[in-house]
């Protein structure tokens, strides 16, 4: 198949990144993986992803806005899914309140982790326009 | 460190007002101890309703109070104050230095007395006491603030890592659960070996906290005995034997002797076992550690080198901080709390002690922990 879609997964736990490659991959889509902010920058270089999924907390607290950003400015019509465990982990909400907060984080979803394995496939079909 | 602090004087009298103010104009003080030079901003009120006003508007850092104004008394302004939760100390002034007008006073919160008539030496005193009393507690609130914030961090960080191998070990068992890898056993045989490490990792952590907790505390029962330095070197090489085996790494030690300490044999064996796992956590495949004891005059010397992957110059500073493990690519699959360093330091703290570290990117690092006797 030609038209696969490819999809950047970035998640600095190698166990997390396995995982939801493992989920995407099983939907048809060619995955390229990279394990942390630094690697995700260096994927983007070589590769134009049709979806980015990436972890919001890796090296840094915020890696994954950084790399968020990066995707959009390259990619402005790429989406992005963000996963983030912080809502979890320090009880503070981090998903987009107002139109403002939303245009500020420019990810498209924001998910919780654990993410459900159904919920992303459903998102990533979403995102992709399939 | 210099700070003007504000002061509001409160009295119906002009004379008493202008006195005040002469006296304290160009008056500044130092407190050496807390190293703090202070002056005064003055400003006036001349009655208790204005001050409430005042205060509201422009909080001031001390006031002194009139015990007798027309209108609200200076008591009713006191209590008033008390009721806003004022950060300012209040020095009430008193006409006829009575006990009873001094203790109710005192009993509503007001830090000191200042009797009329009053000399301007005996302003600058009063001053000088309250102000000095003011900025030892704005210190102190100053502290609980910042270790508020430290704990806050400590704590999400905590959780975030906490919850990392659980959602890890979550995804292994909801792919196996699901049978997404297919019906064949085998298929799930990398997630569960992975899994089981990652609870591991989890004890590990804990137990480590457990330990920082401890010692931080200063709750931990410590028995002091001569233990032989040498023999916990031993036995904790002993215990990473099979760990090092794994790994192809050469564990090396000549014991001098015995080297007597006056220590805890459970902090030595903890002392141990995070210098010596972690030589090996960080080595090269077929590489070596190698432990070394001292015994001096004044200090027993541990050194521990590996020839591991080193740490970069850049990452050295932030070595011993809680969970600041260094992440790079060399190190982003080993396995580790990021308290290990943080709870070595403290340990060797108890001693008296040290730790010092000597690297070389991809040559390798030395631990040097000394202990005093």
């Amino acid at each position: 198949m030609t038209d696969k879609k490819n999809v950047l997964v970035v998640d600095d736990d190698i166990d997390l990144l396995e995982q939801v490659s493992f989920v995407l991959a099983s939907e048809g889509y060619r995955v390229i993986k990279a394990q942390g902010q630094k690697e995700g920058e260096e994927a983007l270089l070589t590769t134009i992803p049709d979806l980015a999924v990436l972890d919001l907390m890796m090296e840094n607290m915020d890696s994954g806005f950084v790399l968020c950003h990066h995707v959009k400015r390259l990619y402005p019509e790429t989406p992005v899914i963000l996963l983030t465990a912080v809502k979890a982990a320090t009880g503070l909400d981090f998903h987009p309140q107002s139109e403002e907060a939303a245009s500020w984080v420019k990810a498209d979803v924001v998910m919780d982790k654990p993410v459900r394995p159904e919920q992303l496939k459903a998102e990533a079909r979403r995102l992709l326009k399939l | 460190m210099h700070e003007t602090l504000h002061l509001l004087v409160v009295d119906d009298e002009l004379g008493m007002r202008l006195s005040i103010e002469r006296a304290l104009k160009a008056y500044a003080t130092s407190f050496e101890d807390i190293e703090v030079d202070v002056d005064f901003r003055i400003t006036t009120a001349d009655s208790g309703e204005a001050a409430l006003e005042a205060a509201a508007k422009d909080p001031p850092q001390i006031i002194l109070l009139d015990y007798k104004l027309p209108g609200m008394s200076g008591l009713d302004v006191l209590q008033a104050l008390m009721e806003a939760r004022t950060e300012a100390l209040i020095v009430m002034i008193t006409a006829y230095a009575s006990l009873e007008t001094a203790v109710q006073a005192t009993k509503i919160g007001a830090f000191d007395f200042l009797a009329k008539p009053f000399t301007p030496i005996e302003v600058k005193a009063a001053v000088h006491k309250t102000a000095k009393h003011y900025m030892i507690q704005a210190q102190a609130r100053k502290l609980a603030g910042e270790r508020r914030q430290i704990r806050f961090e400590f704590l999400s960080v905590l959780a975030h890592e906490l919850k990392s191998p659980l959602a890890a070990v979550e995804g292994n068992l909801r792919i196996l659960r699901d049978h997404a890898a297919g019906d064949a056993i085998g298929a799930y045989d990398h997630l569960l070996d992975r899994s089981i490490l990652r609870l591991d990792g989890m004890r590990k952590l804990i137990l480590d906290l457990l330990d920082l907790t401890r010692i931080e505390s200063g709750q931990k029962q410590r028995s002091l005995v001569e233990a032989d330095v040498c023999a916990a070197a031993t036995q904790s090489l002993e215990t990473f034997q099979s760990l090092a085996a794994e790994r192809n790494v050469n564990l090396l030690f000549c014991p001098p002797g015995k080297v007597w300490l006056k220590a805890d044999p459970g902090e030595l064996e903890m002392m141990f076992n995070n210098l010596i796992s972690n030589a090996i956590k960080y080595n090269h495949e077929g590489g070596s550690v190698t432990v070394e004891v001292e015994d001096g005059p004044e200090e027993v010397r541990v050194a521990v080198h590996d020839t591991g992957i080193g740490i970069g110059k850049e990452d050295l500073a932030k070595l011993f901080g809680e969970f600041s493990r260094i992440r790079n690519e060399k190190t982003r699959n080993i396995l580790g709390s990021g308290l290990g360093l943080s709870i070595l330091r403290r340990l060797a703290s108890l001693y008296g002690g040290k730790v010092e570290v000597q690297s070389e990117p991809d040559r390798g690092s030395t631990f040097t922990v000394t202990l005093r006797k």
